[in-house]
Order: C-alpha cells, then structure tokens, then sequence
C-alpha cells in the first residue's frame, strides 16, 4: 500500500473522503497540500476535528509535499493526497512529476465556471489547467466516490461525464 | 428577532436535511421550527455563505448537521469562529431533532439522540 489517490476537491476533508473512500478503501492517512492551511494551526484543527481516529491527516505546503511524497510513497497504509484546486495540484505535480494520476473529486460552482459534470464546474484557465497536466502525461480523470466510473479528461471536458 | 421567531438549521448532504424536516412535520407538526439546507453542488465557501445567510435570516442560534466530517460541519465550524454563540450538533439524526423540536432542550435532545441508536438482532431458533 501507499499514497494511491491525488485528489482536487474544493471540499478537502468532507464525507466523501473520509467516509465514502475512507471507508471502502481503508485510508489510513490524509495528506492535505495547502499553503494557507499548512500555516493555520486554527484551519489545521479544524480539519483534525472532522477525520476519525484511526484515520491521520498531514499537512503540507506544495513545497514540503513534493519533499516528502517519497516518505508518503513508502507508508504502509493507503492514503490520499488532497488540494482545494486545479492551480495547487498542478504546481505540486510540476515539483513532483512522478505523480502519474489525478482526480478529479470535486470542482463545484461559483461565477465564471461552466458545467464539466454533476461535480465538475471549470472556467477556461482551469480546463487549460488540466491539459496542461495531460499533456506533461499525467492521467487526469474525474470520479467523486470509488463506486462511480472514473470519467477520462476528455470525456468529462465534452461534457459526457456523469450528471 | 425573539427566541420564538427563531429557527434552528438542520444542514447537510442531499435531501438529509428536508427528509427530517418533514419527518419531524409528520410525527410533531413542529417543521416551524427549522430551516433545511442541503450542501449539493455546492463548494465550501458557498456552503458557508448559504449557512450564514440562513442564520442571518432567521436569527438562527444552532445547528444540527449530519456527518463530523461533513462539508457543512466544516462550514458551521468556521462560523462559530467569529459567533461564537452558536452551538453545533453534529451526528444528528431524527431522534435528536424531534426531541429538540419537542422540547427545546439541545443537551437533553442530543442525550436522547445517543440513547435511541441501537443495534437489535432478532434471536434465532436452535
């Protein structure tokens, strides 16, 4: 086992992370890449409170993630990499060009994005965002929980992913 | 606004919030006292905002949400960070609610809460 998901989703730590794939997948830990949180004590409680015991939460800058992504890489729990938005992955994945997929796990809506999905809203900087990565020959999919089909990139950018 | 125009809010995912609101219309007739709010297709901001527009609104003093985990318990959290006043159940489920709508007592609801979850197996025939 080892750090297996990197996850973009507006929510961070919410039911669908810890519980709809905490759950099935058995996460044993969270790294969540942040710099505003990475330096919060208050925002880094906050999402202590909402993750259950046997699950750990780690937090990162970009920088100190791409430090330590081989230390994650070599835990023996699963674990799940999460950031709040297209712009903080792509930065750790031009730190770390090793991380090979991406997902997509929630991007909702807010003024100047366009439906993509149910749960994938993206202005035209984020979608290029997402080429970008593509391009550099990361797998970008889209899939809120394990039970849903991951959607490919380009399936999900013609508007064909799940509604 | 008086304590009795007031409303607690009952948030969380999908139709969580609307599904006990009107369970507790059905088994109290005491709907009035809530506001249901769901977090679909929502980002956490707008979760948020939509929590404190509702708490605004209806001079709202607690909130009942589903998950610990949650997106609106999240939400309430960073709420509670500058109203420092407004009180948090989280976990809740009918039991919970319907002894608050009831009563009005939050400790005593969530008291009942706990009590009510139970696991019943039915004994099997050697």
């Amino acid at each position: 086992m080892t750090l297996e998901i990197f996850r973009i989703d507006d929510r961070l730590v919410h039911g669908q992370v810890v519980v709809g794939w905490g759950q099935p997948c058995a996460l044993g830990f969270l790294v969540l890449v942040d710099d505003e949180v990475a330096r919060s004590e208050w925002e880094k409680e906050l999402y202590r409170m909402g993750v259950p015991p046997e699950m750990e939460i780690v937090f990162d800058s970009v920088e100190s993630a791409a430090l330590r992504l081989p230390e994650y890489r070599a835990d023996a729990r699963v674990g799940m990499l999460l950031t709040g938005d297209i712009d903080t992955m792509a930065r750790l994945v031009a730190a770390a060009p090793d991380i090979r997929t991406v997902t997509v796990g929630g991007v909702h809506h807010k003024a100047g994005r366009v439906p993509r999905s149910r749960y994938v809203f993206l202005t035209a900087d984020e979608e290029a965002r997402l080429l970008e990565l593509a391009a550099r020959g990361v797998t970008v999919v889209a899939q809120d929980v394990p039970q849903a089909a991951a959607t490919p990139l380009e399936v999900m950018l013609r508007g064909e992913g799940p509604t | 606004m008086t304590s009795e125009g007031r409303r607690a809010i009952v948030a969380g995912h999908g139709t969580f919030a609307a599904g006990i609101v009107s369970a507790v219309e059905q088994i109290a007739g005491r709907a009035d006292r809530f506001v249901a709010l769901s977090n679909a297709g929502l980002e956490s901001g707008a979760i948020e905002s939509l929590l404190r527009e509702a708490i605004a609104t209806h001079g709202a003093t607690l909130i009942f949400t589903d998950l610990p985990a949650g997106s609106c318990t999240i939400a309430a959290r960073r709420i509670q960070r500058d109203q420092p006043d407004l009180v948090l159940v989280t976990g809740a489920a009918l039991p919970t609610i319907l002894s608050y709508a009831c009563g009005g007592d939050v400790i005593k609801a969530a008291e009942q809460g706990r009590a009510a979850l139970m696991v019943i197996e039915a004994k099997r025939d050697a």
